[in-house]
């Protein structure tokens, strides 16, 4: 009896194992493997926790995040009634680093989804089309290549002035070009392959090659991609706002926060470093959820 | 390979001319009269007609912008209107003192990425890899403007070993190589290093297990080589990607200083763009971001020309 991989009986056997592998699903496959990761599954809830906290901070705090109060300035960490200390105008700490969790998370995801939606559109667009209208998508992102991500934030927030809707206008700018680039280049990839080739021979039309063919393949990398710009965005929307740009005062914002707090850090430097832990917690996470995510759904990028 | 080099020398052209429209175009997006930084709001409307026609502002935007472009070409980027000093000589202090931070920040961070990306490249999957992998995805996931505030924290505000702020004493802003000036860069070079440190050391271990995973190192191996020997051969076929992943943090963080150079009252580019943008300045922030931007493209067009020379499989 011959065992060589080209006898027919064992391939029935290899066969049987892949169908049954396969018939899993993607999707349960990849839950199986992020149930497995113990990174990926502490971070989500540490990631759960914080937007929980935030979202519902009317119902877990008892302060007013705006009312100051002028005794109890710079309070330190365990003051009574202050758990996490008092800020510069002696507001409660805890209340205001819950309630500025909701500004700077919004500004953190809000540019990448807005971005992702336009960036993706535009890639698609680009990739699928080729020609001249890829020339011309991919020479104007050229141009906004040509400057460094915190410079163009900061640039065109600068231009446009301080301000929630600014500061999201001008992250979304700075995010369009990667999302695009990536999804152009995944398009093109797939594109050019055979099945697609396939599709059209069988009389396919062009937006059902794209919804059923192109965008099913293109979603998955695309979608990583943009999680793990979470993480940069976060950081670029509180620095804007560190810088007097985003978020104005009094808003509770993490940036802002660590902004007004500066120039308390000979008083009380403890309370001044919390509301920059928090975005360094936020976007650990995030990265470290991005990558997991990677991970378990198998892609390369 | 010269007709790669030609056409990636000339692509500069119009990526340049983009730029140039784009920070043109960034003085039209913000709201209201360009003029309203320099007047006052009650002065006389004659004035204020008399000033839009001084600065050009009633020519339709592409003359303006034509315009410009050839003072631009020429080198002169208008006067500040805050400090009424040219921008050019503005700019001449500023952006030696930005590309002292950015280089010490790069090479630091080059330093620290290399040695732990290598190290985590080579032990794959052992605690070692693992360790530096999370230096690697913390150092690109801490804000630095905070990791400067913490580090102020530490060593100016609790142990008062280092100076907080400025780039030397007595807010001096030209530098020397001094042990005073050194003193004053120690805590913003960490802070900067720590973006380039996590992206090295992610491009670095993920190059050498790529090249460890290939047939010839097995075929090195086999052929009597020693381990330091196989050693040097990873580390040529790691350098091109290495260097060319530098080569862009250097830029990021000689356009991306604002930030460390706020936490630290560094006076740079950043500090340039900081009050051009809060005083409203805009031939500040216009010649700033240009040439910033500028700076990125050559940096980018440099690192594409030395790849290609040092690794002939980019040119395609």
């Amino acid at each position: 009896m011959s065992t060589s991989p080209l006898d027919p009986r064992q391939q029935a056997t290899v066969d049987v194992v892949q169908v049954a592998v396969q018939s899993r699903g993607y999707w349960a496959t990849v839950l199986g493997r992020i149930l497995y990761d113990k990174v990926t599954m502490i971070c989500g809830l540490i990631l759960l926790l914080i937007i929980l906290s935030t979202v519902f901070a009317d119902w877990i705090t008892f302060t007013d995040p705006y009312k100051a109060n002028m005794l109890k300035r710079l309070k330190p960490i365990g003051t009574p009634g202050y758990p996490l200390g008092g800020d510069e105008m002696g507001r409660d700490m805890l209340t205001r680093l819950l309630y500025g969790g909701r500004l700077s998370l919004f500004m953190g995801i809000a540019p990448v989804v807005l971005a992702l939606g336009i960036g993706g559109l535009l890639g698609l667009t680009a990739g699928f089309l080729g020609g001249r209208i890829n020339m011309l998508i991919m020479r104007i992102m050229d141009v906004f290549y040509a400057f460094p991500s915190v410079l163009l934030a900061v640039a065109i927030s600068g231009a446009l002035g301080a301000g929630i809707f600014n500061a999201i206008v001008s992250l979304t700018l700075v995010f369009i070009p990667p999302i695009t680039r990536v999804t152009e280049s995944v398009t093109t990839q797939i594109r050019n392959l055979d099945y697609i080739e396939a599709a059209r021979a069988s009389g396919a039309g062009t937006f059902a090659i794209i919804r059923v063919h192109v965008l099913s393949n293109v979603l998955g990398p695309v979608f990583i991609y943009a999680t793990s710009l979470i993480s940069v965005c976060i950081i670029l929307a509180s620095g804007l706002s560190f810088l007097g740009l985003g978020t104005e005062p009094p808003e509770p914002e993490w940036g802002l926060m660590l902004n007004t707090l500066r120039q308390s850090i000979y008083v009380n430097p403890e309370v001044a470093t919390l509301p920059g832990l928090m975005i360094f917690i936020t976007s650990l996470t995030f990265n470290l959820l991005s990558d997991g995510l990677r991970s378990a759904m198998d892609i390369r990028l | 390979m010269l007709t790669y080099l030609i056409r990636r020398i000339l692509y500069v052209i119009p990526i340049c001319l983009g730029v140039t429209v784009l920070v043109f175009g960034l003085v039209h997006l913000a709201p209201g009269d360009p003029l309203s930084a320099v007047v006052p709001p009650d002065a006389p409307e004659e004035m204020v007609q008399e000033l839009r026609v001084a600065y050009g502002f009633d020519k339709p935007l592409p003359i303006q912008y034509a315009t410009w472009l050839g003072r631009v070409l020429t080198g002169d980027l208008g006067v500040s209107v805050a400090r009424g000093r040219e921008v050019t000589s503005e700019l001449a202090l500023a952006v030696p003192n930005t590309l002292i931070l950015a280089v010490g920040g790069t090479l630091l961070g080059f330093t620290l990425g290399a040695f732990f990306g290598g190290v985590a490249g080579y032990f794959q999957g052992r605690w070692i890899d693992k360790l530096a992998t999370g230096i690697a995805i913390t150092g690109v996931s801490v804000p630095h403007y905070w990791l400067g505030l913490v580090l102020v924290i530490i060593f100016s505000v609790e142990m008062n070993v280092l100076p907080a702020i400025g780039m030397g004493p007595n807010g001096s802003s030209n530098w020397v190589w001094d042990t005073e000036h050194m003193k004053h860069l120690v805590l913003p070079i960490i802070t900067l290093s720590v973006i380039p440190m996590g992206i090295i050391t992610r491009t670095v271990r993920a190059t050498v297990a790529e090249i460890l995973n290939q047939e010839f190192v097995q075929a090195l191996h086999a052929k009597g080589l020693l381990n330091h020997q196989v050693l040097m051969h990873v580390v040529t076929n790691a350098a091109p990607t290495t260097l060319a992943v530098m080569g862009i943090q250097l830029g990021y963080l000689l356009g991306g200083s604002i930030l460390v150079e706020t936490v630290f009252q560094w006076p740079g580019t950043g500090s340039l763009l900081n009050s051009a943008i809060f005083e409203r300045d805009i031939p500040l922030l216009q010649g700033t971001i240009l040439v910033l931007a500028m700076f990125f493209v050559f940096l980018n067009l440099l690192v594409d020309l030395v790849q290609s020379a040092i690794d002939p499989r980019m040119v395609r």
